[in-house]
């Protein structure tokens, strides 16, 4: 019997050398897959993880791919640090991009500079909202939030798909399910580096992303608010002996990784897109869920996390156009990817014990009790 | 020690006996070099406080545990239980006290995850039926268990245990979640089960069921047999001495202090019980005065928990009749509004409850400290302020880390232990609320969070203890009352009672339908009561 027991003190060498470890075996495990289904394994991990990063436009791309994950990633290690399931920060995120694009489609005129930040508002209030239904439903009739919020996911893109379709759609689009694009006042920007100047696509929205992140990091380390969300999620009990109320705890988590989900939506269509559409995002609100937990729910990681997750989504597509590899393939390694990491995360932490059968009874017995 | 040894009897041998078993767990002995026996169609007590070693003891019995020394026979044979599936081979059967059941399934399905899978399970629906009709405790099959009594559920789990015909069935604490007709009901139940040669071990500290249901009772006390007696020769009174010793000679605590202001005062508290283990309390009401320790005595389970947490406001009331210093009505307040009023409390359980063991210790400071001064500033933690307080605590309090700021669960449960109270106490509070303060921690450790109390006590403070312990109660408390089965006792001075008199009032079952206390408790005690 295997089992697996935390180790009581992890050293930093440890830390560092283990996810390079797990890279290197998904290079082995990835290039032995490709090279059985006939591809050349060096070409196709060059595709997958230096052809990304090959030109430095490229990096401005990657930034702008993690951008979302990042955003998403920090709001659901809120819910998660809080033992709160929120599953559907897809759906908070389209429905922040329908109360963005619901602003920014009723002022086709304006040249405010308000007009982004009143979309940002409204974005937030609407993933808030989207999120505020399970958190409610759980409270009130202890439904569970997982389904809720998975369920609410396919709700919003139906309601998307029918406002394009419908009442927001462009007159002048030929029938396309398209609205009419936003004005240029409701557009993110490319962002200029200094000494470099533009970066591929890279958009102010990224720095959004950072300021999240860092933000949420202090949060949750920094102040009681954060505390209360780590204490509701380690020991509910000792949260209601403090005086914390569980149910507002579960509310303001819901509603804070909503509105990051719904201001990702915004900034995705606001620097990508520049209109509502029926589809706006590339599942970034399920991808965000691996983020989370890539990062080890810490917000300063979900950084690093994002990047890494981005950097095997573009490989993929690159691996796609340019080798022919078949989706499905490029979605293997990355899942192995992702597994190794994961893997190699939790054999950080823990160690594998293999007992006997004379120990086993004792373990079953601990158990048992 | 007036036991028989087991291998006095010389025929027939006896359907279990276990020798000299020891049993421990790290320095403390659970159970030290115990001789039992039971016959078939006996039906036998356990009888014992908490702590007593009961609980080891039937897992042993019921191969859950392995003892360190000492052996079992079955019908004379030796043998050994590694796991329960081998326990249950033999004959055994075990109704625990807290039942496992599914509570979407139906009472068929259940019992048929419980069998062994070589059990034949067809017409297992008019099985059950006929076994349970059988004994008079009749079940639907068919029944979802989400729809059925307590006492119902725990008719599944003897039918269940039924089905296999067992010889020897164990019962533990049976009857604390049942009403005394259920109670009668499953009385007949094991009576009929005796006659027909199944002996069952009766695990319980009720010592007027014990009386009534068993012929002969195996009386544990702090991991020792003290004695093995025939319960139609022992008063109620002689099993409750026996169960909790002379533990009390000298009394510590300083009773000539004069009584000072009533500093919270409980009225009438009720509270339902909210799901199948919940114990409601029954219109609980306590004072305690300034300068006053109040010990609570009672075996767990008795409403404890359900007591401490509308004393902390945890749980909040219905209706008015928490009273702080006589003219605040605090019923409604949570435990952050009851902090604001200097109120402290320190729950039972360490882990999750009192502490957050994934938590530094400086976070755990934080815990019950968020709304002092200076440690909060604009919603944002003083670390730095957090950190000394952690550290104050744990230097006032002698608290044993490995490092500057350690994980709780880095620490042991007594350091823990001190961590919490000290917490509570280094605030200096007007009311400190404590339950089981030394419930798992070593005697330094358990001597040193007592003095605290006392000190507390004597700068004026007013302290309600909650405890197992009637050691630790007649050495601080000024006060006693006995918590059982949701109802609170009387509160006598602790120099006016004896320790057999609180542990009789621990033992005795209240008749739930009259709500008064059945005459055959010899209840002298009660009426030469000082304070209330």
């Amino acid at each position: 019997m295997i089992i697996l027991q935390p180790r009581k003190h992890v050293s930093l060498r440890l830390t560092i050398a283990v996810p390079i470890l797990s890279v290197l075996v998904t290079l082995v495990l990835g290039g032995v897959i490709f090279a059985l289904l006939g591809y050349n394994p060096v070409q196709a991990l060059y595709e997958f993880f230096i052809a990304p990063l090959a030109r430095p436009d490229q990096i401005g791309n990657l930034f702008v791919k993690a951008c979302p994950l990042i955003i998403i990633g920090t709001g659901l290690i809120f819910c998660y640090r809080a033992n709160v399931w929120n599953i559907g920060a897809e759906g908070q995120l389209i429905l922040g991009a329908m109360g963005a694009g619901w602003v920014a489609l009723s002022f086709p005129e304006t040249e405010s500079r308000f007009l982004i930040l009143a979309m940002a508002v409204m974005a937030m209030a609407g993933g808030a909202l989207w999120g505020l239904i399970p958190a409610i439903l759980k409270i009130r009739f202890k439904t569970n939030e997982i389904l809720v919020s998975l369920m609410l996911t396919y709700i919003a893109a139906l309601l998307i798909d029918w406002v394009v379709r419908g009442p927001w759609r462009d007159p002048m689009a030929f029938g396309f399910p398209l609205t009419r694009t936003y004005p240029d006042a409701g557009l993110i920007p490319r962002m200029p580096l200094p000494g470099i100047g533009y970066l591929g696509q890279l958009h102010w929205g990224v720095l959004v992303a950072f300021i999240v992140a860092v933000a949420g990091w202090f949060y949750l380390s920094r102040m009681l608010g954060g505390y209360k969300i780590k204490l509701m999620g380690d020991a509910p009990r000792a949260g209601k002996f403090a005086g914390f109320h569980q149910g507002r705890v579960t509310i303001m988590v819901m509603m804070i990784s909503g509105a990051l989900a719904g201001l990702a939506g915004m900034i995705e269509v606001s620097a990508n897109i520049g209109m509502l559409q029926p589809h706006i995002s590339f599942g970034y609100g399920f991808t965000a869920i691996i983020v989370a937990f890539l990062a080890r729910l810490n917000p300063m990681a979900a950084i690093a996390a994002g990047l890494v997750v981005a950097l095997a989504e573009l490989g993929g597509d690159a691996a796609q156009i340019s080798m022919n590899i078949p989706k499905v393939v490029t979605g293997i390694f990355k899942g192995i990817l992702l597994f190794m990491l994961l893997a190699g995360e939790t054999l950080t932490r823990y160690q594998i014990i293999w007992i006997g059968r004379s120990q086993k009874s004792a373990t079953t017995q601990k158990i048992e009790e | 020690m007036t036991t028989t040894h087991p291998a006095h009897k010389t025929s027939p041998p006896p359907l279990l006996a276990g020798f000299g078993i020891t049993k421990r767990f790290g320095d403390l002995v659970a159970n030290q070099n115990i001789d039992f026996a039971i016959q078939p169609g006996e039906l036998h007590a356990i009888v014992g406080e908490n702590g007593a070693g009961k609980s080891t003891f039937i897992k042993i019995v019921y191969g859950l545990l392995q003892p360190d020394e000492g052996h079992l026979e079955w019908q004379g044979k030796p043998v050994t239980f590694s796991n329960p599936l081998q326990a249950r081979a033999m004959g055994i059967g075990m109704v625990f006290q807290h039942f496992s059941l599914f509570e979407a399934l139906s009472v068929m399905e259940n019992i048929a995850l419980a069998l062994p899978p070589d059990f034949p399970k067809q017409d297992l629906s008019a099985l059950i039926a006929r076994k349970s009709a059988e004994y008079g405790i009749p079940l639907n099959p068919e029944t979802v268990i989400a729809d059925l009594s307590v006492g119902q559920r725990q008719r599944v789990e003897i039918v269940r245990c039924l089905l296999q015909e067992p010889t020897l069935l164990i019962m533990d604490e049976p009857t604390s979640v049942l009403t005394p007709q259920e109670t009668d009901q499953l009385f007949d139940v094991l009576h009929q089960l005796a006659k027909q040669g199944c002996a069952v071990l009766f695990i319980s500290h009720k010592l007027d069921e014990v009386k009534q249901l068993t012929s002969r009772a195996t009386i544990l006390r702090g991991g020792v047999k003290v004695a093995e007696v025939e319960t139609a020769k022992k008063t109620t009174r002689q099993l409750a001495e026996l169960m909790v010793g002379d533990k009390v000679k000298g009394i510590t605590a300083d009773t000539k202090r004069k009584k000072g202001k009533c500093l919270y005062e409980v009225r009438g508290l009720i509270r339902p019980a909210f799901g199948p283990f919940d114990v409601a309390l029954k219109g609980v009401s306590l004072k305690v005065h300034a300068g006053e320790i109040l010990g609570i005595a009672g075996i767990a389970g008795n409403g404890q928990s359900e007591l401490m947490s509308a004393l902390s406001g945890e749980w909040r009331p219905d209706q008015n009749g928490m009273l702080f210093t006589e003219d605040t009505d605090i019923s409604r307040l949570g435990p952050t509004g009851r902090r604001h009023l200097d109120l402290a409390f320190v729950p039972e359980e360490r882990n999750g409850h009192a502490a957050v063991p994934s938590m530094t210790l400086s976070e755990n400071a934080l815990l019950t400290g968020y709304d002092e001064d200076g440690v909060v500033a604009k919603g944002v933690i003083q670390f730095d302020q957090t950190l000394a307080m952690a550290q104050r605590i744990s230097k006032m309090f002698d608290v044993r880390q490995p490092s500057d700021d350690p994980l709780a669960s880095a620490l042991s449960g007594g350091n823990l232990q001190k961590f919490v109270v000290g917490r509570e106490i280094m605030k200096s509070p007007r009311v400190l609320i404590v339950s089981q303060p030394t419930w798992g921690v070593d005697i330094a450790a358990a001597q040193f969070i007592r003095n605290a109390m006392a000190d507390l006590a004597r700068q004026g403070s007013a302290v309600i203890m909650i405890s197992q312990d009637l050691e630790e109660i007649f050495e601080i408390a000024h006060s006693i009352a006995v918590l059982n089965e949701g109802k609170l006792s009387e509160i006598f001075e602790s120099s006016k009672v004896t320790a057999e008199q609180i542990g009789l009032l621990m033992g005795e079952s209240h008749d739930l339908t009259s709500g008064q206390i059945p005459p055959k408790t010899n209840r002298t005690s009660g009426k030469e009561r000082g304070a209330s």
